[in-house]
């Protein structure tokens, strides 16, 4: 294992030792337990968002804490849920008087740790509502399993409310908003190599170098099928097809795309793969009134890349054009 | 120290159990790890050994206390430590367990299970899950099961019983399709492997087991 690392006991809280010192005109750090906040917190009279989830996919979520995104981010392990105490703490710290929306990817533990800080949460009288993101479509939608990951929609879901918080929504209007976004919001991705959880010091996955997993997630879980490495156009259309087929999106809607990369890939990899998109997109007949391109839900070092499409209308693309000032998306300010 | 009949089970060796599992846990971190590698992502080992090594550090302050209080000291510090899933379901298990234990020294045969059962059942209903789906419910249920005909024999006798309950359901795992937590997102390809959460709860026993036949 070759990381820029001084020991794997100290990966997580020496990250945000350094956000906090890079970024402290924006965020502050908590630490035990651990959570990044808005620096002006609480905002009064504004609902608080918060999320959070393993490390290991940043920027996301501690990059997005700021004004117009999140209030509050909780940072668990890498690859491992936050704890119920984080988020309770978390929430108490943001609390501006009008409640708070925990956005929860879904994944077993994220989904079980979220549901037991709001249990605790609502025991202390704090007003919480919660919202799972579930946009993967490489997972097969079934009562019978888990259910879809949350991966790329999750930042839209979180620049879109933070605005709508912003500009003075009501708890139950921004869960409703953000449950809007969920719904209209699908993505997929894929690898072509694997990553290394620094306290494991080896692959996840062995990938044999002339192979891809397709539907990986972001945690380095096995995809839906690993195949023969092929040329980007003929890997964005394997991407594409799922995801526009499963909405469905139709010819006229408005869109905005993403493309992500999921931490090893550079970026003139990833225009060239938003290039084939937006062919595919635009032969569909979908109209991409917003686009997005750069790695902002990663997997540690892992290559490969996702692609998430949102539905828009005249309020989401409104919301997504507001303001917003955190360390890793900014604009409007 | 009051001398306890053979099918009772004392503060002080659930607190060796305890700490056991910390032992037990760092011991089996990276056979753990590479299971959960196989079929989730990788990090059910640490975290297990995170979550009881936290336990550990708290028993010392436990001695003299009754077992709801131990149990409850275990949910709270798993809850808060381990993370992933397994945090809040072993806690779940603790923290059920609480109650039929409040302000008892030692339990009976009869009362280990029932507190047990309880445990059982919470962490079935937080995981929404039931036998079959490749889970430490598995390993769980038959465990329980074992533990609940209470004999003329001694409780260590029984725990051995529940150890073997518990390998086999965990062994059961192994060709079933994952229906429940990150294992599931691989449908079929989850088969053929021995299910992480599955395997931890063996230990968990054999820890207590390990405990009940160590010498007072």
């Amino acid at each position: 294992m070759k990381k820029l690392i001084n020991s794997t006991e100290n990966v997580v809280s020496e990250a945000l030792h350094g956000m906090a010192v890079a970024h402290s005109d924006l965020i502050k750090v908590q630490f035990s337990p651990n959570f990044i906040y808005r620096a002006d917190a609480p905002v009064k009279n504004k609902v608080a968002i918060l999320s959070g989830g393993g490390s290991g996919h940043e920027p996301m979520h501690g990059g997005f804490v700021g004004k117009g995104m999140l209030d509050a981010a909780c940072p668990g392990a890498v690859f491992t849920s936050p704890t119920p105490d984080q988020m309770l703490a978390a929430t108490k710290a943001v609390d501006g008087g009008k409640g708070t929306l925990h956005i929860v990817k879904n994944y077993t533990g994220d989904v079980m740790n979220f549901e037991l800080a709001a249990d605790m949460a609502r025991a202390d009288g704090l007003q919480v509502e919660s919202v799972v993101i579930d946009d993967d479509v490489a997972v097969k939608d079934s009562t019978w399993t888990a259910g879809r990951r949350g991966v790329g929609t999750t930042i839209l879901a979180e620049k879109i409310c933070g605005a709508a918080a912003e500009a003075g929504k009501s708890l139950a209007e921004v869960r409703d908003l953000c449950k809007k976004v969920n719904g209209q919001g699908r993505s997929m991705g894929m690898a072509l190599t694997s990553c290394t959880v620094p306290h494991v010091g080896k692959p996840t996955f062995a990938l044999p170098e002339n192979e891809m997993e397709v539907g990986v997630g972001i945690h380095g879980e096995p995809g839906r099928t690993r195949m023969k490495i092929k040329p980007a156009d003929e890997i964005v259309e394997l991407l594409m097809e799922p995801i526009i087929s499963d909405l469905p999106y139709k010819s006229g809607d408005e869109v905005l795309m993403f493309v992500n990369g999921l931490g090893g890939t550079p970026l003139i990899e990833l225009y060239i793969v938003y290039r084939k998109a937006e062919e595919i997109a635009r032969k569909t007949g979908l109209k991409i009134t917003r686009s997005f391109v750069g790695s902002y839900i990663t997997s540690l070092e892992m290559a490969g890349t996702s692609i998430t499409l949102l539905k828009l209308d005249g309020e989401l693309t409104r919301l997504w054009d507001a303001p917003v000032h955190t360390p890793a998306l900014r604009w409007g300010i | 120290m009051t001398t306890l009949a053979a099918n009772s089970i004392s503060a002080d060796t659930l607190l060796l159990w305890l700490q056991n599992c910390a032992e037990t846990y760092q011991q089996h971190k990276d056979n753990l790890t590479e299971l959960d590698a196989a079929i989730g992502d990788a990090d059910h080992g640490a975290n297990m050994a995170r979550g009881f090594t936290a336990v550990r550090d708290k028993l010392a302050g436990l001695n003299e206390k009754d077992i709801g209080t131990i149990f409850k000291t275990v949910a709270m510090t798993l809850i808060s430590t381990v993370g992933g899933a397994s945090g809040p379901l072993y806690g779940t298990f603790f923290l059920q367990a609480v109650s039929g234990a409040n302000g008892k020294t030692a339990l009976t045969h009869e009362e280990l299970a029932t507190v047990f059962d309880a445990g059982l059942r919470g962490l079935m209903n937080r995981g929404k899950a039931v036998a079959g789906e490749k889970t430490m419910v598995d390993a769980l249920v038959p465990a329980i099961e074992a533990l609940k005909p209470v004999g003329d024999d001694s409780l260590a006798a029984a725990i051995d019983r529940v150890v073997i309950a518990a390998q086999k359901g965990a062994d059961s795992t192994v060709p079933l399709v994952a229906k429940k937590g990150r294992a599931s997102y691989l449908g079929e390809r989850s088969a053929g492997h021995l299910d992480p959460g599955a395997a931890s709860t063996v230990l968990l026993l054999k820890a207590l087991q390990k405990a009940v036949h160590s010498p007072a």
